[in-house]
């Protein structure tokens, strides 16, 4: 009988893959705040996901698009702290839900080889 | 890996926000800084930041690119006060002391925005930081 990690861990491996590519694109907006000129980029990330069930490729980028200011700034610069803050806190809160899974499905694992 | 340009993205920015808080300890020691010519009075010092976007798509496939700041130049701007002091030590022929032309004011709501800043990416180096920890105790 085959078994697969990748069926049993399911979308899991994927989603922290591409939370933590996301953090790194927050973290940048966060870091930039006071760049001028810099304009603050982010990811769909439902479509990001979709995008990666229906093909394995690896070499899929993800979609980077530039997030719409509520409030122009005069320095060109498209950071808005506070929406980026909460950004990077669900993205982070999210992460950790993932891994949470991961863990659950690891311990159903190892009750399962046990045969407890 | 991400975690290590996430630590390098917020690490840049904590620097730049350092040298900017530098440049601002600076302006506002110095803002009574009195000379007797108009070419000797110190000059605010401004920090130029800019975003260095990493160019490394060939090699790393999938992955978003986060730009990391660079302090391009700390430019000196403004021009001399003359106020006139005759009784000054520093005081030229026609009674005048040159003054840099520093608004407090502005300094301080300057240093406030740097501070702020720099307390974000230690926010999110922390968090990083225990996305990380939580990652190696994964199976445990």
């Amino acid at each position: 009988m085959g078994f697969s990690f990748d069926k049993a861990l399911g979308v899991h491996p994927q989603a922290l893959a591409l939370r933590l590519s996301r953090a790194e694109l927050l973290s940048a907006n966060l870091a930039n705040v006071d760049t001028p000129h810099f304009q603050a980029k982010d990811i769909d990330f439902a479509a990001e996901m979709q995008h990666s069930q229906w093909q394995f490729s690896t070499s899929s980028r993800p979609q980077e698009m530039y997030r719409v200011p509520y409030q122009p700034s005069s320095d060109g610069n498209t950071v808005a702290l506070n929406v980026e803050q909460v950004e990077f806190t669900k993205n982070a809160q999210d992460y950790q839900t993932s891994l949470a899974f991961l863990n659950m499905k690891f311990t159903g694992l190892k009750q399962a080889i046990e045969g407890k | 890996m991400a975690f290590s340009d996430i630590y390098h993205i917020s690490g840049s920015a904590m620097t730049a926000q350092t040298i900017r808080l530098n440049t601002i300890a600076s302006n506002l020691a110095n803002a009574e800084t009195g000379t007797v010519s108009e070419e000797a009075v110190y000059k605010a010092r401004r920090p130029v930041f800019a975003a260095v976007l990493k160019n490394d798509e060939l090699m790393d496939y999938g992955a978003l690119t986060g730009a990391r700041v660079q302090v391009l130049d700390v430019v000196e701007t403004g021009n001399a006060v003359e106020r006139y002091e005759p009784r000054s030590p520093l005081a030229n022929a026609r009674g005048y002391v040159y003054y840099p032309d520093i608004n407090v004011v502005e300094e301080m709501a300057d240093m406030m925005s740097a501070s702020r800043n720099f307390e974000t990416n230690v926010e999110i180096l922390n968090n990083v930081k225990s996305m990380q920890q939580s990652l190696l105790r994964l199976g445990e």
